[in-house]
Protein backbone atom coordinates (compact mmCIF):
# COMPACT_ATOMS: atom_id res chain seq x y z
CA UNK A 1 0.00 0.00 0.00
CA UNK A 2 1.15 3.18 -0.67
CA UNK A 3 1.85 5.69 2.71
CA UNK A 4 1.20 8.54 0.86
CA UNK A 5 -2.43 7.98 -0.97
CA UNK A 6 -3.36 4.71 0.43
CA UNK A 7 -3.67 2.80 -2.82
CA UNK A 8 -2.56 -0.55 -3.53
CA UNK A 9 -0.57 -1.58 -5.84
CA UNK A 10 0.04 -5.24 -6.80
CA UNK A 11 2.81 -6.42 -5.15
CA UNK A 12 2.42 -5.03 -1.61
CA UNK A 13 5.31 -2.53 -1.66
CA UNK A 14 5.13 1.26 -1.64
CA UNK A 15 6.76 3.43 -4.26
CA UNK A 16 6.75 6.37 -2.51
CA UNK A 17 8.43 9.23 -3.08
CA UNK A 18 9.31 10.85 0.04
CA UNK A 19 9.24 14.42 1.38
CA UNK A 20 7.35 15.46 -1.60
CA UNK A 21 3.69 17.46 -0.19
CA UNK A 22 1.25 16.61 -3.05
CA UNK A 23 0.44 13.31 -4.33
CA UNK A 24 0.29 13.80 -8.09
CA UNK A 25 0.25 10.38 -9.13
CA UNK A 26 -3.50 9.00 -9.70
CA UNK A 27 -4.27 5.21 -9.42
CA UNK A 28 -3.09 4.33 -13.04
CA UNK A 29 0.00 6.31 -12.44
CA UNK A 30 0.40 9.33 -14.86
CA UNK A 31 4.52 8.25 -15.05
CA UNK A 32 4.77 5.14 -15.53
CA UNK A 33 7.13 2.44 -13.47
CA UNK A 34 8.56 0.90 -16.67
CA UNK A 35 10.58 3.77 -17.47
CA UNK A 36 11.66 4.20 -21.06
CA UNK A 37 15.28 3.74 -19.84
CA UNK A 38 16.69 0.80 -19.30
CA UNK A 39 17.95 -0.17 -15.67
CA UNK A 40 20.92 -2.22 -16.67
CA UNK A 41 22.53 0.49 -18.89
CA UNK A 42 25.56 2.10 -17.64
CA UNK A 43 25.42 5.28 -15.85
CA UNK A 44 27.59 8.56 -16.36
CA UNK A 45 28.13 8.03 -12.59
CA UNK A 46 28.47 5.43 -10.46
CA UNK A 47 25.70 4.26 -8.27
CA UNK A 48 27.89 3.69 -5.19
CA UNK A 49 28.49 7.67 -5.04
CA UNK A 50 27.80 9.86 -2.00
CA UNK A 51 25.59 12.29 -3.36
CA UNK A 52 25.83 16.00 -3.42
CA UNK A 53 21.96 16.60 -2.67
CA UNK A 54 20.37 15.16 0.31
CA UNK A 55 17.28 12.70 -0.22
CA UNK A 56 14.51 14.73 1.77
CA UNK A 57 14.81 17.22 -1.35
CA UNK A 58 11.40 18.03 -3.36
CA UNK A 59 10.60 15.25 -5.22
CA UNK A 60 8.25 17.07 -7.07
CA UNK A 61 9.77 17.69 -9.94
CA UNK A 62 9.65 14.42 -12.09
CA UNK A 63 13.45 15.03 -13.12
CA UNK A 64 14.15 13.89 -9.62
CA UNK A 65 11.84 11.08 -9.76
CA UNK A 66 13.45 10.06 -12.49
CA UNK A 67 16.63 9.68 -10.41
CA UNK A 68 15.40 8.35 -7.58
CA UNK A 69 14.41 5.29 -9.46
CA UNK A 70 17.85 4.65 -10.76
CA UNK A 71 19.08 3.96 -7.54
CA UNK A 72 16.74 0.93 -6.70
CA UNK A 73 12.98 1.34 -5.05
CA UNK A 74 12.79 3.39 -1.54
CA UNK A 75 10.27 1.68 0.73
CA UNK A 76 8.46 4.04 3.20
CA UNK A 77 8.07 2.55 6.19
CA UNK A 78 7.59 5.39 8.78
CA UNK A 79 7.49 2.66 11.31
CA UNK A 80 8.43 2.56 15.40
CA UNK A 81 11.24 0.74 15.68
CA UNK A 82 9.87 -0.63 19.29
CA UNK A 83 6.10 -0.79 18.03
CA UNK A 84 6.70 -5.03 18.66
CA UNK A 85 7.62 -4.65 21.61
CA UNK A 86 4.89 -2.06 22.86
CA UNK A 87 2.04 -4.42 20.62
CA UNK A 88 3.02 -7.31 22.60
CA UNK A 89 3.32 -5.16 25.91
CA UNK A 90 -0.58 -3.75 24.98
CA UNK A 91 -1.64 -7.91 24.81
CA UNK A 92 0.19 -8.36 28.13
CA UNK A 93 -1.37 -5.35 29.51
CA UNK A 94 -5.17 -6.36 28.16
CA UNK A 95 -4.11 -9.73 29.57
CA UNK A 96 -3.44 -8.48 33.08
CA UNK A 97 -6.43 -6.49 32.73
CA UNK A 98 -9.17 -8.89 31.65
CA UNK A 99 -7.50 -11.25 34.41
CA UNK A 100 -7.86 -8.80 36.86
CA UNK A 101 -4.02 -9.10 37.84
CA UNK A 102 -2.01 -5.74 39.23
CA UNK A 103 1.43 -6.41 37.87
CA UNK A 104 4.30 -3.95 38.67
CA UNK A 105 7.39 -3.35 37.02
CA UNK A 106 9.96 -2.57 39.79
CA UNK A 107 13.61 -1.03 38.42
CA UNK A 108 16.87 0.21 40.03
CA UNK A 109 20.23 -0.14 40.02
CA UNK A 110 22.04 -3.19 41.18
CA UNK A 111 21.86 -3.46 44.58
CA UNK A 112 19.25 -1.09 45.48
CA UNK A 113 17.77 -3.69 47.46
CA UNK A 114 14.76 -4.76 45.29
CA UNK A 115 14.88 -8.25 46.38
CA UNK A 116 14.48 -7.53 49.95
CA UNK A 117 11.82 -5.09 49.27
CA UNK A 118 9.73 -8.01 47.51
CA UNK A 119 10.73 -10.28 50.98
CA UNK A 120 9.25 -8.50 53.08
CA UNK A 121 6.75 -7.55 50.70
CA UNK A 122 5.52 -10.77 50.30
CA UNK A 123 6.31 -11.76 54.40
CA UNK A 124 3.81 -9.07 55.17
CA UNK A 125 1.16 -9.47 52.63
CA UNK A 126 1.00 -13.05 52.02
CA UNK A 127 -2.49 -13.87 53.93
CA UNK A 128 -3.82 -11.03 52.23
CA UNK A 129 -3.08 -11.39 48.76
CA UNK A 130 -1.41 -13.82 45.95
CA UNK A 131 1.79 -12.69 44.91
CA UNK A 132 3.69 -13.87 41.89
CA UNK A 133 7.29 -12.74 40.94
CA UNK A 134 9.29 -12.30 38.22
CA UNK A 135 13.41 -12.03 38.53
CA UNK A 136 15.11 -10.86 35.55
CA UNK A 137 19.09 -10.62 35.78
CA UNK A 138 21.55 -11.76 33.31
CA UNK A 139 22.69 -14.36 35.10
CA UNK A 140 21.91 -16.87 38.15
CA UNK A 141 19.04 -17.79 39.45
CA UNK A 142 20.07 -16.46 43.10
CA UNK A 143 17.21 -13.83 43.42
CA UNK A 144 14.81 -16.47 42.40
CA UNK A 145 15.64 -19.06 45.30
CA UNK A 146 15.45 -15.80 48.20
CA UNK A 147 12.06 -15.23 46.46
CA UNK A 148 11.27 -19.53 46.20
CA UNK A 149 12.52 -19.19 50.41
CA UNK A 150 9.75 -16.87 51.19
CA UNK A 151 7.56 -20.04 49.71
CA UNK A 152 6.09 -17.47 46.72
CA UNK A 153 5.95 -18.49 43.15
CA UNK A 154 8.91 -17.38 41.07
CA UNK A 155 10.49 -17.49 37.79
CA UNK A 156 13.45 -16.37 37.22
CA UNK A 157 14.24 -14.94 33.58
CA UNK A 158 17.87 -14.45 32.69
CA UNK A 159 18.28 -12.05 29.96
CA UNK A 160 22.21 -13.42 29.22
CA UNK A 161 23.68 -10.15 27.45
CA UNK A 162 20.35 -8.35 27.66
CA UNK A 163 20.15 -5.69 29.65
CA UNK A 164 16.43 -5.27 30.46
CA UNK A 165 13.26 -7.78 30.01
CA UNK A 166 11.03 -7.31 26.87
CA UNK A 167 7.30 -7.83 26.57
CA UNK A 168 7.36 -11.27 25.52
CA UNK A 169 9.75 -12.37 28.09
CA UNK A 170 7.00 -11.51 30.16
CA UNK A 171 4.42 -12.85 28.16
CA UNK A 172 6.04 -16.20 28.20
CA UNK A 173 7.11 -15.55 31.94
CA UNK A 174 3.05 -15.91 32.50
CA UNK A 175 2.39 -18.58 30.51
CA UNK A 176 4.60 -20.55 33.37
CA UNK A 177 3.70 -18.53 35.79
CA UNK A 178 -0.25 -18.73 35.24
CA UNK A 179 -1.23 -16.20 37.91
CA UNK A 180 -4.59 -16.38 38.66
CA UNK A 181 -6.74 -13.61 38.77
CA UNK A 182 -7.03 -11.22 41.39
CA UNK A 183 -3.89 -11.65 42.45
CA UNK A 184 -0.65 -9.33 42.21
CA UNK A 185 2.61 -9.85 40.13
CA UNK A 186 5.77 -7.96 41.18
CA UNK A 187 8.50 -8.20 38.30
CA UNK A 188 11.97 -7.63 39.37
CA UNK A 189 13.01 -6.00 35.88
CA UNK A 190 17.78 -6.08 35.40
CA UNK A 191 19.46 -3.86 37.66
CA UNK A 192 19.99 -0.97 35.39
CA UNK A 193 18.72 2.27 34.98
CA UNK A 194 18.97 2.92 31.58
CA UNK A 195 17.25 0.12 29.14
CA UNK A 196 14.11 -1.15 31.05
CA UNK A 197 12.72 2.76 30.80
CA UNK A 198 12.40 2.50 27.17
CA UNK A 199 10.78 -1.37 26.65
CA UNK A 200 7.21 -1.40 28.40
CA UNK A 201 6.38 -4.79 29.44
CA UNK A 202 2.34 -4.03 29.63
CA UNK A 203 2.58 -3.06 33.45
CA UNK A 204 0.16 -1.37 35.54
CA UNK A 205 2.38 1.10 36.42
CA UNK A 206 6.46 1.39 36.79
CA UNK A 207 8.10 1.82 39.84
CA UNK A 208 11.92 3.29 40.73
CA UNK A 209 13.69 2.06 43.73
CA UNK A 210 16.30 4.12 44.93
CA UNK A 211 18.48 3.82 47.86
CA UNK A 212 20.62 6.58 50.41
CA UNK A 213 23.59 4.98 49.77
CA UNK A 214 23.19 6.15 45.69
CA UNK A 215 23.38 9.25 44.92
CA UNK A 216 20.53 11.44 45.68
CA UNK A 217 21.25 13.31 41.96
CA UNK A 218 20.05 9.75 40.07
CA UNK A 219 16.41 11.08 39.07
CA UNK A 220 18.19 13.57 36.95
CA UNK A 221 21.57 11.32 35.37
CA UNK A 222 18.59 8.89 34.52
CA UNK A 223 15.91 11.12 33.51
CA UNK A 224 14.08 8.55 31.11
CA UNK A 225 13.65 6.05 33.96
CA UNK A 226 12.49 8.94 36.69
CA UNK A 227 10.11 10.11 34.06
CA UNK A 228 8.49 7.00 33.28
CA UNK A 229 7.66 5.90 36.53
CA UNK A 230 4.40 6.45 38.52
CA UNK A 231 6.14 5.69 42.31
CA UNK A 232 9.98 6.42 43.43
CA UNK A 233 10.76 4.29 46.52
CA UNK A 234 13.33 5.68 48.34
CA UNK A 235 14.83 2.44 50.22
CA UNK A 236 17.59 1.98 52.92
CA UNK A 237 16.60 5.21 54.81
CA UNK A 238 17.83 3.56 58.45
CA UNK A 239 21.32 4.23 56.84
CA UNK A 240 20.23 8.16 57.20
CA UNK A 241 22.28 8.78 60.18
CA UNK A 242 25.23 7.49 57.95
CA UNK A 243 25.74 8.77 54.59
CA UNK A 244 25.38 11.60 52.93
CA UNK A 245 21.74 11.79 51.06
CA UNK A 246 19.60 14.65 50.73
CA UNK A 247 16.19 13.03 50.71
CA UNK A 248 14.43 16.49 49.81
CA UNK A 249 16.78 16.81 47.39
CA UNK A 250 16.41 13.66 45.98
CA UNK A 251 12.85 14.18 45.87
CA UNK A 252 12.73 17.32 44.39
CA UNK A 253 15.27 16.28 41.04
CA UNK A 254 12.50 13.60 40.66
CA UNK A 255 9.75 16.43 40.41
CA UNK A 256 11.92 18.25 38.22
CA UNK A 257 12.01 15.06 35.77
CA UNK A 258 8.44 13.97 36.51
CA UNK A 259 6.32 16.73 38.12
CA UNK A 260 3.67 13.85 39.01
CA UNK A 261 5.62 11.08 40.10
CA UNK A 262 4.73 9.98 43.84
CA UNK A 263 7.53 9.18 46.50
CA UNK A 264 7.69 6.98 49.59
CA UNK A 265 10.46 6.54 51.74
CA UNK A 266 11.48 3.16 53.35
CA UNK A 267 13.43 0.75 54.22
CA UNK A 268 13.29 -2.98 53.53
CA UNK A 269 15.67 -3.80 56.56
CA UNK A 270 14.11 -2.82 59.76
CA UNK A 271 10.01 -1.89 58.17
CA UNK A 272 10.09 1.59 58.24
CA UNK A 273 7.75 3.81 56.45
CA UNK A 274 7.13 0.58 54.81
CA UNK A 275 3.11 0.47 55.39
CA UNK A 276 2.81 3.50 53.32
CA UNK A 277 4.06 1.02 50.22
CA UNK A 278 1.65 -2.17 51.40
CA UNK A 279 -1.15 0.66 50.99
CA UNK A 280 0.18 1.83 48.09
CA UNK A 281 -0.11 -1.85 46.77
CA UNK A 282 -3.56 -2.13 47.92
CA UNK A 283 -4.66 0.81 46.32
CA UNK A 284 -3.16 -0.30 42.62
CA UNK A 285 -4.79 -3.64 43.26
CA UNK A 286 -8.41 -2.14 44.29
CA UNK A 287 -7.49 0.11 40.97
CA UNK A 288 -7.00 -2.58 38.76
CA UNK A 289 -10.17 -4.28 39.85
CA UNK A 290 -12.25 -1.52 39.03
CA UNK A 291 -10.21 -0.45 35.67
CA UNK A 292 -11.30 -4.14 34.73
CA UNK A 293 -14.85 -3.84 35.51
CA UNK A 294 -15.03 -0.30 33.56
CA UNK A 295 -13.63 -2.31 30.49
CA UNK A 296 -16.35 -5.33 31.14
CA UNK A 297 -19.18 -2.58 31.59
CA UNK A 298 -18.29 -0.96 27.77
CA UNK B 1 23.17 -2.26 25.47
CA UNK B 2 19.79 -1.92 24.46
CA UNK B 3 21.29 -0.51 21.13
CA UNK B 4 21.79 -4.17 20.56
CA UNK B 5 17.82 -4.99 20.73
CA UNK B 6 16.56 -1.77 18.31
CA UNK B 7 19.14 -2.77 16.14
CA UNK B 8 17.61 -6.23 15.93
CA UNK B 9 14.28 -4.69 15.88
CA UNK B 10 15.52 -2.31 12.82
CA UNK B 11 16.98 -5.68 10.88
CA UNK B 12 13.69 -7.38 11.60
CA UNK B 13 11.08 -4.98 10.65
CA UNK B 14 13.06 -4.40 7.52
CA UNK B 15 14.07 -8.17 6.42
CA UNK B 16 9.98 -8.64 7.19
CA UNK B 17 9.08 -6.11 4.47
CA UNK B 18 11.84 -6.44 2.02
CA UNK B 19 10.75 -10.24 1.20
CA UNK B 20 13.92 -11.90 -1.09
CA UNK B 21 14.93 -8.48 -1.95
CA UNK B 22 18.36 -6.69 -0.89
CA UNK B 23 18.01 -3.76 1.64
CA UNK B 24 21.00 -0.90 0.62
CA UNK B 25 20.10 1.48 2.91
CA UNK B 26 18.00 2.06 5.54
CA UNK B 27 17.02 5.23 6.82
CA UNK B 28 16.33 6.23 10.67
CA UNK B 29 15.48 8.81 12.55
CA UNK B 30 16.55 8.64 16.25
CA UNK B 31 15.97 11.99 18.47
CA UNK B 32 18.47 13.49 20.51
CA UNK B 33 16.29 12.73 23.75
CA UNK B 34 15.53 9.33 23.09
CA UNK B 35 17.90 7.73 24.83
CA UNK B 36 19.68 5.61 22.24
CA UNK B 37 22.67 6.32 20.84
CA UNK B 38 23.02 6.52 17.01
CA UNK B 39 26.75 5.38 17.22
CA UNK B 40 25.97 1.81 19.02
CA UNK B 41 23.09 1.41 16.91
CA UNK B 42 25.79 1.54 13.38
CA UNK B 43 27.75 -1.13 15.50
CA UNK B 44 25.14 -3.26 16.25
CA UNK B 45 23.20 -2.90 13.02
CA UNK B 46 26.36 -4.20 11.01
CA UNK B 47 26.60 -7.04 13.45
CA UNK B 48 22.54 -7.74 13.67
CA UNK B 49 22.72 -7.34 9.78
CA UNK B 50 25.39 -10.62 9.15
CA UNK B 51 24.07 -13.45 7.34
CA UNK B 52 20.60 -11.42 6.34
CA UNK B 53 18.89 -9.31 3.14
CA UNK B 54 20.32 -6.49 5.07
CA UNK B 55 23.91 -7.35 5.16
CA UNK B 56 25.94 -4.25 3.80
CA UNK B 57 23.06 -2.06 3.75
CA UNK B 58 23.64 1.11 4.61
CA UNK B 59 22.52 2.68 7.61
CA UNK B 60 21.77 6.63 7.38
CA UNK B 61 20.60 8.40 10.69
CA UNK B 62 19.13 11.63 11.29
CA UNK B 63 19.30 13.05 14.43
CA UNK B 64 16.58 15.08 15.56
CA UNK B 65 17.27 17.84 18.23
CA UNK B 66 14.81 18.09 21.39
CA UNK B 67 12.60 20.81 21.75
CA UNK B 68 9.54 21.58 24.26
CA UNK B 69 7.36 24.03 24.95
CA UNK B 70 7.01 25.35 28.60
CA UNK B 71 3.39 24.64 30.38
CA UNK B 72 3.80 28.19 31.96
CA UNK B 73 4.72 31.00 29.39
CA UNK B 74 3.99 28.60 26.51
CA UNK B 75 7.48 29.57 25.18
CA UNK B 76 9.40 26.74 22.68
CA UNK B 77 13.30 25.85 24.13
CA UNK B 78 15.54 23.85 22.85
CA UNK B 79 16.86 20.39 25.11
CA UNK B 80 20.00 18.51 24.72
CA UNK B 81 18.90 16.57 27.42
CA UNK B 82 15.49 15.48 28.98
CA UNK B 83 15.79 17.94 32.15
CA UNK B 84 16.09 21.34 31.13
CA UNK B 85 14.55 25.31 31.92
CA UNK B 86 12.87 27.35 29.88
CA UNK B 87 14.22 30.66 29.52
CA UNK B 88 11.47 31.86 31.95
CA UNK B 89 12.71 29.37 34.90
CA UNK B 90 10.04 26.92 34.67
CA UNK B 91 11.06 23.26 34.41
CA UNK B 92 7.61 22.45 33.53
CA UNK B 93 8.06 21.54 30.22
CA UNK B 94 6.18 19.17 27.53
CA UNK B 95 8.42 17.57 24.97
CA UNK B 96 7.82 17.86 21.30
CA UNK B 97 10.33 16.69 19.52
CA UNK B 98 14.07 14.70 20.43
CA UNK B 99 12.08 11.41 21.15
CA UNK B 100 11.96 9.76 17.72
CA UNK B 101 12.86 6.06 17.58
CA UNK B 102 11.78 5.42 14.00
CA UNK B 103 12.55 3.52 10.49
CA UNK B 104 11.92 6.34 8.03
CA UNK B 105 12.40 4.34 4.65
CA UNK B 106 14.48 1.78 3.04
CA UNK B 107 15.84 0.89 -0.09
CA UNK B 108 16.02 -2.34 -1.59
CA UNK B 109 18.20 -3.41 -5.13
Amino acid sequence: MCTTCGCSDNQDVNYTIPGADTHAHSHDHAHPHDHAHSHDHVHAHPHDHVHAHPHDHDHADPRAALHAGMHGRTIALEQEILAKNQALAERNRGWFEGREVLALNLMSSPGSGKTSLLERTIHALRDEMQIYVVEGDQATTNDAERIRATGCAVIQVNTGTGCHLEADMLARGMQQLKPPPGSLVLIENVGNLVCPALFDLGERAKVVVVSVTEGEDKPIKYPHMFRACRLMLINKIDLLPHVRFDVDRCIAYAREVNPGIEVLCVSAETGEGIEAWYQWLRHELVGQQESASADHAV
Amino acid sequence: MHELSIANGIVEICAERAGDARVIRVRLEIGQLSAVMPDAVRFCFDVCARNTVLEGAALEIIETPGRAVCRDCDGEVSLVQLVGRCTCGSANLRVIAGEELKIREMEVA
